[in-house]
């Protein structure tokens, strides 16, 4: 089941634009990045796209784009834009934050 | 709670301290918070903690040249500005000068999705970001528990608060941290167990309907600082605390003499006037002329070329002015030089120490040397608090040498009611203005209570408000006390007639004896004449012997010849 109606413009249906806010090569950013890009294999193969922002080569992003804690994951695409804290290593959580549903069969 | 050695160690690197410049809280603290340190600003809701630390970053910015970030972690950058525009702070042109930066963060906790381990990196990047966009030496986080509600890891929340107060301290920018009470602590999320170098307690108290805004220093590790509850104001002119007013009673005195404004006042005291910096108590009641005899204060002091505050309690500057005229004084040129400024306020528009911070920050920017509050008796409340208000009001002036002049309106007729009693322990001078009903008409009496450290009259005078000042009558004092008004006439008509009739009778008495004296030494000279006239027949009479004698022996010898020739 699709939701045809949904987006006039079948070209950006179901694309997914992510960011991935981090604060340095820590640990956790690297664990959060490598969590988003095995998830959206998994889910979202050929209908994403990923930008990783390190706050500290940018700072002013992180009150411009109202950040608090990192690893930050904002859904800019489709709307509404969605939050995910953490290194996202439980990938429920995320699927539901990301309002993918698991386990749809690719369509 | 300061552990020795942290004294010692902060006596060696002698702990350097950031102006509030708030006007009260330096000098509780003894010149301001601990520099390059957090400080911990706690208080119920509505208790004034967003304009302090605001104030504390406005100050730093426009009087110490420190600029300031301002995180605020509730309300918008938008609403913040227009919160504080009503204190007089202009945020936007700070912000553009970029010596202020005002950083909102949204916290959503609706839109907030946890997946994993996650830190606050974010807000130590937008401190830190914001820090060194105007090189800030001054940070207020307000108020950053709001976290606690975002987030239910209180673990890594109570964690980087450690690390962030940490972060704080090795920037080396003095900060405020804002937090709201919680329930037997101080903070809601108890955060101050992590700024533990200085804490600082608002409170926000109703008492009989009139809310009295208090601020406590809690601690402040490693300096001395007043321990009391000071009232602190918020008003369009900024904060300001009232500070610790010496209860050391260490004030410089003086012997200069300050004249009452009413030549005749002063002629009843001894050194013809008030000491300078004393406090003098004018009671009285109503319709006695308790306003007037301030005004000629007031003017007399302007007069000098100084300058006076008048606190008014119970009418308009405008008010005071226009009734002050027709009693011939012309406060208006006063008021218009400079010299003169009334602080006219209700008495219940605020608590006493609300009141008390008021005039006190007057004073301190006005700088006086004579203060009028008209009248103390319209102070209401408890009266251990009014008498504590006074006693600081009192203080204050006799710290800056102030003459202080206060009036009190008696109400019963017996001057010495329980305000005035409570109040005139403080008082130096203590005149009393009373009046007098004899036969359908009351008079004005004043007379002086007591006058510490000169002598004065002791007694009653009858004083009447005249068009050209005040004039005091001489003294009537009869067998049934002082006489007043008509009585005081008639008995003056009395006397006047006793003279004179005294004078008659002396007069009549003296033509009496006058006229004795005239009829004795009539009697007198008859007397002698009649004397005179029987030694005059007496002396005739011996001569026409002595005369008859001769004659005689003439004949003798005549006829001895006649004989003698014969024989």
């Amino acid at each position: 089941m699709t939701n045809l109606d949904i987006t006039p413009d079948p070209a950006l249906e179901g694309h997914y634009n992510l960011r991935l806010y981090v604060a340095g090569q820590t640990p956790k950013s690297l664990a959060a990045i490598s969590n988003l890009k095995q998830i959206c294999e998994e889910h979202l193969a050929g209908m994403y796209t990923i930008e990783v922002i390190d706050l500290l080569t940018r700072p002013q992003l992180a009150a411009g784009d109202q950040i608090l804690a990192v690893p930050t994951l904002v859904r800019r695409l489709p709307p509404p834009i969605k939050r995910i804290i953490g290194d996202l290593s439980d990938s429920e959580r995320v699927l539901v934050g990301l309002d993918i549903r698991s386990g749809e069969p690719p369509s | 709670m300061t552990d020795l050695s942290a004294v010692g160690a902060t006596e060696k690197h002698q702990l350097t301290k950031a102006l509030t410049g708030i006007q009260g809280l330096d000098d509780i603290t003894e010149g301001g918070l601990p520099a390059g340190r957090p400080t911990l600003l706690c208080g119920a809701a509505g208790c004034g903690k967003t304009l302090f630390a605001m104030t504390f970053l406005v100050n730093g910015a426009a009087q110490f040249g420190e600029a300031g970030v301002f995180m605020s972690f509730e309300e918008r950058a938008d609403d913040l500005a227009e919160n504080v525009a009503s204190l007089g702070y202009d945020l936007d042109t700070l912000v553009a000068d970029k010596k202020l930066v005002i950083d909102h963060v949204r916290i959503e906790p609706s839109e907030i999705e946890v997946s994993g381990d996650y830190d606050f990196e974010p807000i130590f990047v937008r401190l830190g970001y914001a820090i060194d966009q105007v090189g800030a030496k001054r940070v207020v986080l307000d108020t950053i528990e709001a976290l606690f509600s975002g987030f239910t890891d209180q673990t890594v929340l109570r964690a980087e608060l450690r690390r962030l107060f940490g972060w704080l301290k090795d920037r080396g920018v003095t900060a405020i941290i804002t937090g709201e009470r919680g329930d037997g602590q101080l903070t809601r999320y108890g955060i101050e167990e992590y700024v533990s170098d200085c804490v600082i307690l608002l409170d926000n108290r109703v008492h009989d309907q009139v809310t009295t805004r208090r601020l406590r220093i809690v601690k402040y590790r490693g300096a001395s600082h007043g321990t009391n509850e000071y009232p602190f104001l918020i008003d369009a002119r900024g904060v300001s605390v009232m500070p610790i007013t010496s209860a050391r009673l260490q004030h410089k005195i003086s012997s200069e003499v300050v004249p009452t404004g009413v030549p005749d006042l002063d002629r009843m005291l001894a050194l013809g006037g008030f000491y300078r910096g004393s406090s003098i108590l004018l009671s009285g009641l109503a319709g006695t002329g308790k306003s007037t005899f301030s005004a000629w204060f007031a003017n007399a002091a302007c007069e000098r070329g100084e300058k006076c505050l008048y606190f008014a309690f119970e009418e308009s500057p405008d008010q005071i002015v226009r009734n002050m005229r027709s009693a011939g004084i012309d406060l208006k040129k006063h008021i218009d030089s400079g010299r003169l400024r009334f602080d006219s306020a209700r008495p219940s528009l605020y608590g006493l120490e609300m009141h008390l911070t008021r005039m006190h920050r007057d004073i301190e920017t006005f700088k006086p040397s004579a203060v009028i509050v008209d009248p103390i008796s319209a102070f209401r409340g408890v009266q251990s608090e009014i008498h504590a208000t006074l006693l600081r009001l009192a203080d204050i002036c006799k710290e800056r040498g102030i003459t202080a002049f206060f009036t009190s309106l008696s109400l019963a007729s017996d001057h010495a009611n329980e305000a005035d009693r409570g109040v005139s322990s403080l008082m130096d001078t203590w005149i009393s203005l009373t009046d007098i009903e004899v036969s359908g008409e009351r008079n004005r009496v004043m007379f002086v209570l007591k006058s510490r450290g000169m002598s004065h009259s002791n007694q009653m005078r009858e004083y009447r408000l005249t068009g050209a000042g005040i004039k005091l009558s001489e003294p009537y004092v009869g067998p049934d006390g002082v006489l007043t008004g008509a009585a005081r006439q008639v008995q003056e008509a009395r006397e006047r007639g006793e003279t004179l009739a005294r004078a008659q009778t002396a007069e009549r008495r003296q033509r009496e004896l006058d006229r004795r004296r005239a009829t004795t030494e009539r009697q007198i000279a008859e007397l002698r004449a009649a004397l005179e006239a029987e030694e005059r027949e007496v002396a005739m009479l011996a001569t026409q012997e002595s005369g008859r004698e001769s004659a005689l022996e003439a004949d003798r010898i005549a006829m001895a010849a006649k004989r003698g020739a014969a024989e």
